[in-house]
């Protein structure tokens, strides 16, 4: 098999402030095949948007501490000069945010905010990159691309700016599309049509796609592989189907029970997770998410768990000191019905 | 855009009124010299004191003195052929003597704009780029004791340092070389140290405003944007970040011509310049209300229209500002 197209390892994303060194990204790993997509999800503040910035190397602040690797087509990303870097910046990996109005520049119009992103990659006049701008807002599903190419950002509505920034991003065909909650600031009647969008272009372009989100509800149907991210570290990783069916992290237990369902009784009461995401800079010892986990023991306190392979599962790891066994138990009464501090009881029993 | 110009307009003027009004109460009301005793010479007598009285009109009400006032800056309604009335002190129309006194305050402003653009802007923007370095650091110290010191003090410090005519080094000419100076070259030179006074503060305004105005759009989300897409760094700084950030300085530099277009009072009187300024100035000193009046209409007729012509630029720079 070829080698991935973009290879994360151990990527350390660390920024010294005055109030103590607070860990973004604390060592996360995956791999993104061509024209694969990766689902990555968590809270905000779980370094799920700094780690792809840091991809794209776009992590400016003159604290962070950046380590480990990234590779992207063979090269490492984070030892190359800023001059090659922006060379690839929007043109091999390209990048769309969560709320497209403020990502557009107001003064220019969006069809030469496309055309710039052209010029600055492709040696073409300043009608040809227009031209290309044009076609790509009429691939985008923009009518009469050539009158709203002419318009500016406030003219669009929110969906059509975020068509833009789409069009944007994959103007220069790139070979990896990085999308930053791209539904988040969006109607949800708009948000499906973006991700069609954005899976229809990905097939037609074969672009890998990274989907950066806090809504499962978003990667389950476009994401082939999902990793879960907590604190800075991704807890859970697995193709999309394991995750929803046989997800092993308390955490992401947590997540699928925070989504409506269309077929739980009307009146079942949505169960979030309790407590609030730690503190960076304090990190809970042991596994950061003990203190909102119901099913903590005093071992958990103390050590941290790594992200190991689930037994029988290839492809699946969890970062959880819980026995497979024992998750899986858990896993199904909590399916069935029950609620997490119910279960945790006999579990509990079994478990001391 | 016509009917907003038009409101804009009436609006201007109903202003202008209000202003005029007001200068007349604070001169009614506020303690100042007598204009007839400061027209009368030295020791007068009582009865030439009040025969000039009677003559300025001051021996009426107060009402009535201000019928006459507005009918003399409303020729059409006072019917009298005076143009914002005649200066108690010399007896001249206001409005010719003014005008005649514009030139001066024009050079001198036009000169001064330029200078602090020129030295504000690129500073502003540097010192935003590299925000913390010594550079920055030492350009803000500046920037912070030119704010700090008065035109007076900046005016007299330079007088004293450079002016041939007093100074330790003379290198430039001297306080009142203004008005010696016979060609264009020459009233140039002589405003090369009233210029550099009056640049000097502004210069620092403007930068420290355009620093923290680059530095705050510089954390845009379409900077990030920018730079996502692969634009070099100066593409992102000059095309994305300082176009967004030097839009408000329109707006600044709009108020600030218009205010030293009324007449750089500080400036023309410690550097002797003939100007608008140093008219109102004398006036001040001898209570002349028509020329009071005349010169406070004249610069709030700047401020007005400059920021009519600020509000309709914006229009054209902005394009999500529509009238």
């Amino acid at each position: 098999m070829a080698a991935p197209l973009l290879e994360v390892e151990n990527l350390q994303v660390h920024f010294e402030t005055e109030d103590g060194l607070v860990k973004a990204v604390d060592g996360i790993s995956y791999t993104v095949d061509r024209g694969q997509t990766l689902g990555i999800v968590g809270e905000s503040g779980s370094g799920k948007s700094v780690s792809s910035l840091t991809v794209m190397g776009l992590t400016r602040a003159r604290n962070a501490r950046i380590t480990g690797t990234v590779r992207f087509d063979g090269k490492d990303l984070l030892g190359t000069s800023e001059e090659d870097m922006r060379q690839i910046r929007g043109n091999d990996i390209a990048m769309i945010f969560q709320d497209p109005l403020s990502s557009l520049h107001p003064f220019y119009k969006v069809g030469a905010q496309i055309a710039e992103g052209v010029q600055a990659h492709r040696d073409v006049s300043k009608a040809q990159a227009w031209d290309r701008a044009v076609e790509m807002l009429s691939l985008v599903g923009i009518p009469e691309p050539r009158k709203r190419a002419d318009a500016y950002p406030h003219e669009f509505s929110g969906g059509m700016r975020q068509r833009a920034m789409i069009a944007m991003a994959l103007a220069n065909d790139p070979k990896l599309l990085i999308a930053d909650e791209p539904t988040t600031a969006l109607d949800v009647t708009v948000q499906a049509q973006i991700l069609e969008l954005i899976e229809r272009l990905q097939s037609e372009f074969d672009t890998a796609v990274v989907v950066i989100t806090h809504d499962l509800g978003v990667v389950a149907e476009m994401a082939d592989e999902i990793a879960v991210m907590y604190a800075g570290r991704i807890v859970e990783k697995a193709n999309t189907d394991t995750i929803f069916a046989a997800p092993e992290h308390p955490y992401t237990w947590g997540l699928l029970s925070s989504i409506p369902r269309l077929d739980a009784p009307r009146d079942e009461e949505l169960v979030p997770i309790a407590g609030r995401p730690p503190s960076l800079i304090n990190l809970p010892g042991g596994c950061s998410f003990h203190p909102r986990c119901p099913y903590v023991r005093e071992a958990h306190t103390k050590v941290d768990p790594e992200l190991k392979p689930v037994p029988g599962a290839p492809g699946h790891e969890v970062a959880c000191l819980l026995d497979s066994s024992v998750r899986r138990k858990l896993w199904s009464e909590l399916r069935s019905g029950v609620k997490p501090a119910e279960a945790r009881s006999d579990v509990m029993e079994e478990a001391r | 855009m016509a009917a907003y110009i038009a409101r804009r307009l009436l609006w201007a003027g109903f202003l202008l009124f209000v202003i005029s009004c007001i200068t007349f109460v604070i001169f009614s009301v506020l303690p100042a010299g007598d204009p007839a005793v400061a027209r009368a010479g030295r020791s007068p007598s009582p009865e030439l004191v009040e025969i000039i009285r009677v003559q300025l009109g001051l021996d009426k009400s107060k009402p009535e003195q201000f019928v006459n006032y507005i009918a003399d800056i409303l020729p059409f309604l006072g019917g009298n052929g005076i143009n914002f009335g005649f200066s108690y002190q010399t007896n001249t129309d206001v409005l010719p003597e003014i005008l005649e006194r514009l030139p001066v305050t024009i050079f001198l402003t036009t000169g001064a704009v330029i200078l602090w653009l020129a030295i504000g802007i690129p500073v502003g923007m540097l010192s935003a780029v590299k925000t913390g370095s010594w550079m920055d650091r030492l350009a803000m110290g500046v920037a912070l004791l030119f704010i700090s010191a008065p035109v007076y003090f900046l005016g007299l410090v330079a007088i004293f340092l450079f002016a041939d005519d007093i100074g330790r080094f003379p290198i430039l000419p001297g306080n009142s070389a203004y008005g010696d100076a016979d060609s264009l070259l020459g009233r140039a030179e002589a405003l090369i140290m009233p210029w550099c006074v009056l640049a000097a503060a502004f210069a620092a305004i403007y930068a420290r405003f355009l620093r923290g105005n680059l530095i705050d759009t510089l954390q845009e989300d379409y900077i990030r944007t920018a730079r996502a897409k692969g634009l070099s760094e100066r593409r992102v700084v000059f095309r994305h970040g300082v176009r967004a950030a030097i839009t408000p300085i329109v707006t600044l530099l709009g108020l600030d011509i218009g205010i030293l277009l009324g007449g750089a009072i500080l400036t023309e009187t410690v550097f002797n310049i003939p100007g608008i300024g140093r008219y109102a100035f004398n006036a001040i000193n001898l209570s002349d209300l028509p020329v009071i009046q005349g010169t406070v209409l004249f610069g709030a007729f700047f401020i007005v229209m400059m920021s009519l012509l600020v509000d309709i630029l914006y229009a054209f720079i902005d394009p999500r500002v529509r009238y």
